[in-house]
């Protein structure tokens, strides 16, 4: 397909290839909602079914990772707003530096998750074979509140002596959480990519206030996966937390 | 051949998108962003699929002949059907009106270049490559016994055959329905050339809108449900699994949330080629357009509130049952404004006999009755009888081959000269659509009966009784198979031996009609500008009829 | 005496002729309209044939009203259909209250049946004409349907919950029953016959063939016992857990307030989830017996808690709400 500067040959204007570049993202995020809304359903029935399992394994997450996490992440969302806003009033420079900014912040929530889900590697908790919710107090970690997991331990144990299946339905909560942060994570890769050819484009001076669709739409993106985790977050961390 | 106006001796154009070359040869197609080139991609990957399909089809057929089987073994027997299913219902139905048709005569209609985003559109015919090659590699180590639907815990627990790779392969094909979707919404909504407004866009174009709707709000459920089976079979989850605790209902709703309207995405196409059809042979306006419109958007907007209508017998509330009862009879009034608005277009209309009309007529003959034996499952009291018995079976075979495919095929002979620029044998066409039509009610109508008497559907071996209606209808496939295998030869003999077309050889109103046959790649030598209004012959002298041979006056053409 | 090629199964139970009436009423409708338009269409077919190549049709302006009367029509008729056939299948959802109860279980790939005395069948049912009867349907695997055409009757057998469904044979005779929900490899041979006989025969039947069976309540009572369960459920109330006598069928005071009746559905989910209904002023002790008991010996547990219904409900220690006038 040929090209004429930013215009692609089957467009008339600029502008209709803007309205269009901006609505097939909206209809992708329409999309993307309903294929996490799936998830979150399954979440839903299961939480009410097996709220002491779910309960348990809230608990066992870590709620400074989480809460610090979400931090990041509203606050890339404010620097990926000022990288759109940027782009519109012509500050080429600015583009670069809050695109850049958006990039460092998505990277440390990346980097973040991936000590939470190796810390519940080493705790026992990927669903599988291995599983085990009386794993983790039974063997204390360095670095551990005793205290805290002591009262887990409690919990755990009575939680067993009503339930002899809470691994089954502690599973169900991981597998959740897995899936459900997983795939969260999976969307901030893709955006990490965007981020990054967008940065690229910005180095060459690519957006002016006439053309800068791209900045725009990778940031409606990066909003969307942004709520994404401002649900799963009070879903997952908050629920029936006690301590 | 009397009923079309002579035409002068045509060659085909110089330049067409078929011969038009950028880089060379077969990376010219695989690497191509033309969006007629990439219907043809699809073309022929869904006539693989077809083909597969249908020879599992014939040998369900075969074995069903006596009441012990003849043929293969329980177990594969239950593979047979699945895999049947699983070619025929997501890597042959879903795509094939859309993803051909669609891709190659929406931006013609609305007078684009192409579609909104070229490069997506290939992507999405990768992704369906992908996609149908995980489920061949599931079919061809081990095979599929779960039934289409995999219904959970035998699909996610109990079942020996390769399931994962199968739901992976589905997992994947939703992608490219969704691409193909957002494609064409975004594409009607921004791409259309001037003078093109919402109420001058064809009738195809609307039925592709109101199935978009449902690819892009649908299919992201079912990849997420069949997704977490997936899982639930790698991992031993239990989300569905009632042993570890999961429910397998809750995959029952949230499969059906998404495959009944998928039932929409295979109908409502097929709907929007009958729509092209009947104006054009009738040589007058479609009557209700705003009606026919409406209703498509209609069926897609009721049709995701109906999904548990396939849950009746499962125990769910019966307040449930009754809601879900009383929208699925809601959604029939659009289906039926649509036949009668139809069948009213014929009315004083000047109508030909060509291949596609005949297509076209048997389509609304065989959806009339797939539609109203919808009343008879969507009725509370009687589903409890004929719920997953033959007569479901033949109902939706009604619509979906009877309605759809016959729809399609109907696409193909209607379009066929403006996609290769040549016209095939008439005469063989119309035997060809009345061979179709009556070996399919051959096949099909025994089971409405069959089901009644009570035979269950998936059944490998079934008691004697039986035995008289199921010979009839293997009868049928046979004419049935024929039907299908006559087309698919003459149209591929006239792509080289057939009469040249010539841009508009019917003639008809729609813009993709007012371009070269082959059109060029860019589709127009310059941006058409609208200024009738659709399917108005009267006021086209450049279609060279005798418009303004006949009296307007009202008075006189009453009658 | 059904003809050599019938187009619908024996009439054998109280809700075939109701569904047969209710097949002929859409048949009618239907073929009406199906007739009406093929009719229409082959009329216009041929009476609009294009006579000179280059003609075209007379323009047909459409018509709000047209539109209107070919909207509303079909709607009353569908809103007929969907009202008769709602009141056949709510008459089919709400079990009548003098049932002759079946316990039936499927599993990959046989039906297993319990009649009321304990003797079990095998892809076997026999039930008296007449009598109201009703299935209550569990699974041991995979989803199954027990589906009797005669009797116009079908429902989903699901793991991990009760279904029942009923119906009253009017007609004795054999029948076919059928496996209707895909269920595997061997799901068509899943099926076997109803026997339905004269009352009197049944008794006979019933008492003739019970050699070797155990009256599914004395089994219950052993695996009562086995179990471990007498140890809290004790008979006169004195145990950390509420007294079983005369719980069966009755209202249980739950700890959030509400009420739930004892049936089949809610003893199970006790046995299997404890702790999704706590009895009011109970501590919740008990385990679950998920995994642990197979759904026969449920029946089992279930038939024994319902002999007991008429045992001497102790003053203390049971979970039977109080009967006011309430509800």
């Amino acid at each position: 397909m040929h090209r004429t500067g930013d215009l692609y040959g089957h467009f008339q204007t600029l502008e209709q290839q803007k309205e269009t570049a901006t609505l097939g993202m909206w209809i992708f995020l329409v999309t993307e909602v309903l294929f996490f809304g799936g998830m979150f359903l399954t979440y839903t029935i299961n939480r009410s079914a097996f709220s002491t399992a779910f309960g348990i394994g809230s608990n066992t997450l870590d709620i400074t990772l989480g809460a610090g996490n979400t931090v990041v992440l509203i606050m890339s969302s404010l620097t990926m707003a000022m990288a759109v806003w940027s782009a519109q009033v012509g500050k080429k420079k600015l583009v670069s530096i809050f695109l850049i900014a958006t990039l460092g912040l998505g990277t440390v929530f990346l980097g973040v998750k991936a000590i939470e889900y190796k810390q519940k590697f080493d705790h026992h908790l990927i669903p599988g074979r291995g599983f085990d919710m009386k794993y983790h107090p039974a063997h204390p970690m360095a670095g551990d509140d005793l205290k805290e997991l002591a009262l887990e331990k409690k919990e755990v144990d009575e939680a067993f002596a009503v339930d002899p299946d809470i691994n089954f339905h502690g599973q169900l909560y991981f597998s959740l959480y897995f899936g459900m942060t997983g795939l969260h994570a999976l969307h901030m890769i893709v955006g990490v990519g965007l981020l990054i050819w967008l940065i690229k484009g910005s180095f060459g001076g690519r957006f002016t206030p006439q053309y800068n669709t791209p900045v725009e739409i990778v940031g409606l993106y990066w909003h969307f996966v942004d709520i994404v985790w401002i649900y799963l977050f009070p879903l997952l961390y908050l629920i029936d937390r006690h301590r | 051949m009397s009923n079309t106006p002579p035409t002068p001796d045509l060659e085909l154009p110089d330049e067409h998108y078929l011969n038009a070359t950028y880089g060379s040869g077969i990376r010219s197609w695989l690497l191509t962003t033309d969006h007629k080139r990439i219907a043809l991609l699809y073309l022929a990957s869904v006539t693989v699929f077809f083909f597969i399909g249908g020879v599992l089809a014939t040998m369900i057929r075969i074995h069903l002949l006596t009441p012990g089987g003849a043929l293969v073994t329980p177990e594969t027997y239950n593979k047979l059907f699945t895999m049947h299913g699983v070619a025929m219902i997501f890597f042959f139905l879903i795509p094939s009106i859309p993803a051909v048709f669609g891709n190659f005569l929406i931006p013609l209609m609305i007078g684009a270049k192409d579609l909104a985003f070229p490069k997506i559109n290939l992507l999405s015919w990768y992704i369906y490559l992908i996609g149908g090659g995980f489920v061949l590699y599931s079919f061809s180590t081990g095979g599929l016994d779960t039934g289409w639907t995999f219904y959970t815990p035998l699909s996610s627990v109990y079942s020996n055959s390769a399931v994962t790779p199968a739901v992976i392969g589905i997992f994947i094909n939703g992608f490219s329905s969704i691409l193909t979707g957002l494609n064409f919404i975004v594409t009607i909504h921004t791409m259309r050339a001037p003078g093109m407004t919402w109420f001058r866009l064809p009738l195809f174009a609307w039925a592709h809108y109101a199935t978009s709707l449902v690819m892009i709000l649908g299919t992201p459920v079912v990849a997420i449900t069949l997704l977490l089976a997936g899982l639930e079979r790698m991992f031993h989850l239990g989300f569905f699994n009632p042993a570890l605790g999961g429910d397998p209902i809750l995959f029952q709703h949230l499969f059906w949330f998404y495959s009944h309207p998928a039932v929409y995405i295979m109908i409502l196409p097929a709907m929007g080629v009958v729509s092209e059809i009947i104006p054009t042979f009738a040589r007058k306006p479609i009557f209700g357009y705003a009606f026919i419109a409406g209703s498509s958007i209609a069926i897609a907007v009721i049709g995701f509130l109906v999904w548990a209508h396939h849950m009746f017998v499962t125990g769910e509330s019966t307040y449930a049952a009754l809601t879900f009862s009383f929208l699925s009879y809601l959604v029939a009034i659009p289906s039926a404004v649509k036949v009668f608005n139809w069948t009213s277009t014929l009315y004083k209309g000047s109508i030909s006999w060509d291949p596609p009309m005949v297509y076209a007529l048997g389509f609304i003959g065989l959806f009339v009755i797939g539609g109203l034996t919808g009343l008879f499952l969507a009725c509370l009291g009687l589903d409890i009888h004929i719920h997953d018995t033959y007569f479901v079976v033949a109902h939706f075979h009604y619509i979906m081959v009877g309605g759809a495919v016959m729809g399609y095929v109907g696409g193909l002979h209607f379009w066929w000269p403006k996609i290769t620029g040549r016209l095939y044998p008439k005469s063989l066409s119309q035997f060809a659509a009345i061979i179709l039509f009556v070996g399919f009610n051959l096949t099909f109508f025994p089971q409405f009966i069959l089901g009644y008497l009570g035979m269950p559907r998936r059944y490998h071996t079934y008691p004697p009784e039986f035995q008289v209606l199921n010979v009839l209808s293997t009868a049928g496939a046979s004419i049935l198979a024929l039907g299908y295998l006559l087309p698919m030869s003459y149209l591929i003999w006239s792509m080289r031996y057939g009469k040249v077309a010539g841009p508009n050889p019917w003639p008809a109103t729609g813009l993709e009609w007012k371009t070269d046959s082959p059109p060029l790649t860019e589709n127009f030598h310059v941006t058409p500008e609208v200024t009738w209004e659709p399917y108005d012959f009267q006021n086209r002298p450049d279609l060279g009829l005798a418009a303004s041979a006949r009296p307007l006056a009202p008075a006189h053409g009453d009658d | 005496m059904q003809s050599q090629l019938p187009i619908y199964p024996e009439q054998a139970s109280n809700f075939a002729p109701h569904i047969d009436a209710l097949m002929l009423f859409i048949t009618a409708i239907c073929v009406f309209f199906a007739a009406a338009i093929t009719i229409t269409i082959v009329f216009f077919f041929f009476k609009y044939h294009r006579k000179e190549s280059t003609a075209i049709g007379i323009v047909t302006h459409e018509d709000s009203r047209l539109e209107a009367v070919w909207m509303i029509v079909p709607l009353i008729l569908a809103m007929a259909m969907f009202g008769w056939g709602a009141v056949v299948y709510v008459d089919y959802r709400n079990t009548p209250h003098d049932t002759l109860d079946v316990y039936v279980v499927g599993k990959q790939w046989m039906w297993k049946a319990q009649q009321p005395n304990g003797l079990k069948e095998i892809n076997e049912l026999h039930v008296p004409v007449g009598r109201n009867i009703r299935l209550i349907l569990a699974s041991e695997d995979v989803i199954h349907d027990f589906f009797v055409p005669a009797f116009r009757v079908k429902m989903d057998v699901v793991p991990g919950h009760y279904n029942t469904m009923w119906f009253r044979p009017t007609k004795p005779g054999r029948y076919h029953f059928f496996c209707s929900q895909y269920c595997g490899t061997n799901h068509a041979l899943m099926g076997g016959w109803v026997t339905v006989m004269e009352p009197s025969d049944y008794s006979a039947w019933l008492s003739g063939s019970s050699g070797g069976s155990t009256n599914p309540a004395v089994a219950g009572e052993k695996l009562f016992a086995e179990k471990a369960c007498i140890t809290c459920h004790v008979a006169n109330g004195t145990g950390p857990s509420p007294s079983l006598n005369g719980v069966y069928g009755a209202q249980v005071l739950l700890a959030d307030g509400s009420t739930v009746t004892a049936d089949e559905a809610y003893i199970r989910e006790s046995i299997l989830q404890p702790n999704a209904k706590i009895v009011a002023g109970y501590p919740p002790l008990m385990p679950t017996f998920q995994g642990q008991l197979t759904e026969e010996q449920i029946f089992a547990l279930t038939a024994y808690i319902r002999s007991l219904q008429s045992q001497p409900v102790p003053a203390k220690g049971y979970g039977i709400a109080p009967p006011t006038g309430k509800k």
